[in-house]
C-alpha cells in the first residue's frame, strides 16, 4: 500500500480540505435546520399520526382482535369509555375527535358528547350505555373509522390527496363524486404550469435573443428591464395587475372608452384563470429569459451567416443551427419556470378567484385553516414527487449537466 | 479567363460607407478571372473584409455594382449566391458531427442521402480527413477544424469560394502547412478563390494575383512577383517584403531615369511615380539587391557606407549600414564563404543598379502595415 505523506499530516492537523469544509458548515447547518428538518418532519407527518393511537391504546388493541363483522364486544366499549374520560381529563379529546372526524365526518360531536355524558355513568354494561348516549355506537362503521384513525402509520392522507379511500373491505376505491377535488386541482395545476411555461418560452425566447445579439450598451439596458421586476415586491407587481385588469380597471376603461366593449360588457380578466395566467407569466418570465440569454450570448452570430452562405433559408438556419444550440437554455428555463409555477401560491391566491386556485392554495388552506397538516403534507409530498420525477426525466432526455442557469 | 474573355467577378466603382460620411471602401474596380486565386491584402481597416462581405452578400454596397458571371448579384440574398465561404473562426456547427456539418449545405438543397454521403466522403478525402465523419468539431485540432470548414465550403461545388483570414487562429507552423494545403486544393479543383489576409507572406505563397488595399482603395493588383519587384507605390513597397526607403528630392529627369538627391548623395533611379524636378520622393531599394564591395564601375550607384552591425540569420547575413543620411539601411547577403571578413565599424563600398531602385510617391505617413 502506498502511504501518501499528506495523510500523515492530516491526522495531526486538519488538512486544507477539512478546513475548507468547515467554512461551508454554517450553511449546511442553516439548510439542515431551516429546510431539510422541517421538510422531513412534514413528510413524516404525511404518513405518521400517533395522536389517536396514543390516546386510545387499549381500545385500539382490543379492536384489532375484532373481526369487523357485527359490533365489537363489551370489553371494547369499556376500554373506550375509560380512555375517552381520560382523554377529556388530559384535554386531548379535541385533537382525537378532529382526527377521527376526518375519517368519518360527524364523529366529532359523537365523541365529545359521549365523553361528556360518560362522566355520569359509573358502571356497565357499557355497550348499552354508550348506544344510549348516541346511536352511532351501534353502527359498526363508527368502529371501523375509529380503528382506521388509530393507525400510527397510514397511507390514508396520500389516498385522500388522490381522491381515493379504503372501503370497509380495505380495498382502495375512489371517493364519492362530490368529494373528489384534489385530482382536478392537480390537473389544473399541471395545465397552468405547462401553459405558463409555454407562454414564458414563447415570449422570453425572442426577448433573450434580442438581448443576446444587441450591442453591449443596449443589451445592458434591456437586461436591466428584464430584471426590474425582480426589484419590485411580488405583492406590488401582483396588485398592479389587479389595477390593470379588474372590471373597473385601466384596461377595461380603455376598451370602454375606445368603444370596443359596452360599459356593461366589461371583460372579466382577473379573479379567474386568465388572471392567474397573466400574472404568473409576468412574474416568472425573468426565470426563462436569463438562462436563455446566457446560452444565446455564447453562440457566435457568424454561425447563422455560415448557415446562410451554405444555402439555408432563415428558417432552416434558425431551426437547424440556432435552436438546437439553445436547447440547454430552453431546458433550464422551462424546468425552472415549471417547477416554480407548480408550487406557486401567492399570485393565484390574490388574482385567481375561485377558478384560478391551484394545489398550493389547497395546501395553504389545510395548513392554516383546516389544520389538517397531514393532508397538507401528503399533497406537498405528491408535488415533490412530481417535480423530482420531472427532474429525472429531464436528466434522462437532456442531461442535467447540460443545463445552463445563467 | 473563360472563353468569352469576360472576368468572372467584377467590382465596378464599388463603395461602402456605414455612416454616410467616411467611406470604408472607395470606388473599387477589380476583375477576378475564373479559376484564379486572388488575395485581398491590406492592413486592418483597409476595407478588405468589407469587399469580401459585399461579394458574399453579408454587407450591402453603398454604390457601384458587383457582377458574378456577368450577372449583377445585388438582389440575391447570400444563400442564393452559391458562394462557398470560410470564416475566420471556422463557424462550424458545434452540435453537429463533422459529417452532419458537411451534409448541411447538401441537405438544405434537398439532395438525397446517398448523394450526400458520397459528396461528404469526397470532400473529406479532398482535405485528407477520411474517417472523421462522426467526430464533433470540439474533438478536432484547430488545423483539422479549418480543414472541415474548407471542406464544408466546397462540398456543394460552388464556383466561387471566399476565405476571410481563415488561418488567423492557427500557430505559425500550422499556418504554413495549411497555406500549401489550400493551394493544393485550389489547384485540384480549379475553383475561383477570393482570399482575405493581412499577412503578405501568406498572400505570396498562395495567390495567383494579389490586390493590395489601403484605406478602402486598391493600391495595386498584380501577381506576387510583380508586386515584389515592381511596387507602384511606396505603401506597396513597404508592405510587401523588406525595403530600404530613402527620402529625397528629384533633381533631374532623363526619360524613365531620374536623379534623386538624398542625404548628400545623388542616386540614379527608375521613375515609377509621376514627378518633376524639385518634387519630394521616396526611393525604394530591396536589401538583397544591394551589392557589397562590387567591382569598381560595375554599378551606376556606388556609395561608401559604414557598417553599424551584422546579424547572422543562418542562410543570410543582415547588415545594417549608415549611408545617405540614414543609419537604418539594410543589406542582405547570402551566407557564402568569405563574408566573415566584414565587421561592424568597417567602411565598405556598396552599389546597385538604377533599375533596382524605384522612385515612388513620397511616404505620406509612417503607418506600419
Amino acid at each position: 500500500m502506498n502511504v501518501v505523506p499528506e495523510q500523515k499530516t492530516g491526522r495531526t492537523l486538519p488538512g486544507p480540505r477539512m478546513r475548507a469544509a468547515l467554512l461551508v458548515l454554517p450553511l449546511l447547518v442553516f439548510i439542515g435546520v431551516t429546510f431539510l428538518a422541517p421538510l422531513a418532519n412534514m413528510l413524516v407527518r404525511s404518513v405518521h399520526d400517533p395522536v389517536v393511537a396514543d390516546a386510545l391504546p387499549d381500545t385500539l388493541e382490543r379492536l384489532r382482535a375484532w373481526d369487523g363483522r357485527g359490533l365489537p364486544d363489551e370489553a371494547v366499549y369499556e376500554a373506550l369509555a375509560v380512555e375517552l374520560l381520560a382523554a377529556r381529563e388530559d384535554r386531548t379529546l379535541g385533537q382525537v375527535a378532529t382526527r377521527i372526524n376526518r375519517v368519518q365526518s360527524g364523529l366529532r360531536s359523537v365523541l365529545t358528547r359521549s365523553a361528556r355524558r360518560l362522566r355520569n355513568i359509573e358502571a356497565g354494561p357499557w355497550r348499552e350505555a354508550m348506544t344510549g348516549i348516541h346511536a352511532a355506537w351501534g353502527d359498526k362503521e363508527t368502529w371501523l373509522a375509529l380503528r382506521e384513525a388509530g393507525d400510527r402509520y397510514t397511507a390514508r392522507h396520500y389516498l385522500n390527496a388522490l381522491d381515493l379511500q379504503r372501503d370497509s373491505g380495505g380495498s382502495i376505491v375512489r371517493q364519492p363524486e362530490d368529494r373528489r377535488i384534489y385530482i382536478t386541482l392537480f390537473w389544473r395545476t399541471l395545465l397552468v404550469s405547462l401553459g405558463v411555461t409555454a407562454l414564458c418560452l414563447l415570449i422570453g425566447y425572442p426577448v433573450a435573443r434580442l438581448i443576446a445579439h444587441a450591442p453591449p450598451r443596449r443589451a445592458y439596458l434591456l437586461l436591466l428591464l428584464v430584471l426590474v421586476p425582480f426589484w419590485t415586491s411580488l405583492l406590488v407587481r401582483t396588485t398592479s395587475w389587479i389595477v390593470l385588469l379588474q372590471n373597473q380597471g385601466v384596461l377595461n376603461d380603455i376598451f370602454v372608452f375606445l368603444g370596443l366593449i359596452a360599459d356593461d360588457g366589461r371583460i372579466a380578466m382577473i379573479y379567474n384563470m386568465t388572471g392567474t395566467f397573466v400574472a404568473m407569466t409576468h412574474v416568472l418570465l425573468p426565470f426563462m429569459v436569463l438562462p436563455l440569454y446566457s446560452v444565446m450570448s455564447a453562440i457566435p452570430r457568424v454561425q447563422e451567416s455560415a448557415a446562410e452562405s451554405l444555402g439555408a433559408t432563415p428558417w432552416q438556419s434558425f431551426w437547424r443551427v440556432y435552436w438546437p444550440q439553445t436547447l440547454p437554455g430552453v431546458g433550464a428555463g422551462c424546468l425552472l419556470v415549471f417547477i416554480l409555477a407548480i408550487g406557486y401560491y401567492i399570485t393565484p391566491a390574490l388574482v385567481g378567484g375561485s377558478s384560478g386556485q391551484l394545489i398550493s392554495n389547497m395546501i395553504a388552506f389545510h395548513m392554516q385553516t383546516s389544520l389538517n397538516w397531514s393532508l397538507a403534507a401528503a399533497l406537498g409530498g405528491i408535488l415533490l414527487i412530481c417535480v423530482a420525477g420531472l427532474y429525472v426525466l429531464y436528466d434522462r432526455l437532456v442531461g442535467i449537466e447540460r443545463m445552463r442557469l445563467g | 479567363m473563360d472563353g468569352s474573355g469576360r472576368p468572372y467577378v467584377e467590382y465596378r466603382k464599388v463603395s461602402k460607407s456605414y455612416d454616410g460620411k467616411s467611406t470604408v471602401v472607395d470606388e473599387v474596380d477589380l476583375d477576378i478571372r475564373k479559376g484564379e486565386f486572388l488575395t485581398l491584402l491590406g492592413p486592418s481597416g483597409s476595407g478588405k473584409t468589407t469587399c469580401l462581405m459585399m461579394l458574399a452578400g453579408f454587407e450591402s454596397t453603398t454604390s457601384g455594382e458587383i457582377r458574378v458571371d456577368g450577372r449583377s448579384i445585388h438582389t440575391l440574398p447570400p444563400r442564393r449566391r452559391g458562394i462557398g465561404m470560410v470564416f475566420q473562426n471556422y463557424a462550424l456547427f458545434p452540435h453537429m458531427t463533422v459529417g452532419a456539418n458537411l451534409a448541411f449545405p447538401l441537405e438544405v438543397r434537398g439532395m438525397d442521402r446517398d448523394t450526400c454521403r458520397e459528396r461528404v466522403e469526397r470532400a473529406l478525402q479532398l482535405v485528407r480527413l477520411e474517417g472523421y465523419e462522426d467526430r464533433r468539431p470540439s474533438q478536432l485540432s484547430g488545423g483539422q477544424q479549418q480543414r472541415v470548414a474548407i471542406a464544408r465550403a466546397l462540398v456543394f461545388d460552388p464556383e466561387l469560394v471566399l476565405m476571410d483570414e481563415p488561418l488567423g487562429a492557427l500557430d505559425r507552423r500550422l499556418r504554413e502547412e495549411m497555406q500549401y494545403e489550400i493551394r493544393r486544393i485550389h489547384k485540384t479543383l480549379g475553383v475561383t478563390v477570393v482570399y482575405v489576409t493581412h499577412d503578405q507572406q501568406e498572400a505570396m505563397v498562395m495567390s495567383d494575383r494579389i490586390a493590395v488595399l489601403r484605406g478602402g482603395v486598391i493600391e495595386q493588383v498584380a501577381d506576387p512577383e510583380t508586386l515584389y519587384e515592381e511596387p507602384r507605390s511606396s505603401f506597396v513597397a513597404r508592405f510587401i517584403g523588406e525595403n530600404n526607403r530613402l527620402h529625397g528630392k528629384v533633381v533631374g529627369i532623363d526619360g524613365d531615369i531620374c536623379d534623386v538627391e538624398t542625404g548628400g548623395e545623388t542616386i540614379r533611379a527608375i521613375r515609377i511615380a509621376p514627378c518633376g524636378a524639385g518634387d519630394p520622393t521616396t526611393l525604394s531599394i530591396r536589401p538583397e539587391r544591394v551589392a557589397v564591395a562590387p567591382e569598381p564601375g560595375l554599378y551606376t550607384n556606388e556609395l561608401e557606407a559604414l557598417i553599424e552591425d551584422i546579424t547572422f540569420l543562418g542562410d543570410y547575413l543582415r547588415i545594417r549600414v549608415s549611408v545617405c543620411g540614414t543609419s537604418d539601411f539594410v543589406i542582405k547577403i547570402p551566407n557564402i564563404v568569405g563574408h566573415g571578413a566584414l565587421l561592424a565599424g568597417d567602411r565598405i563600398r556598396i552599389g546597385w543598379t538604377p533599375t533596382d531602385c524605384r522612385v515612388l510617391d513620397p511616404d505620406r505617413e509612417e503607418e506600419t502595415p
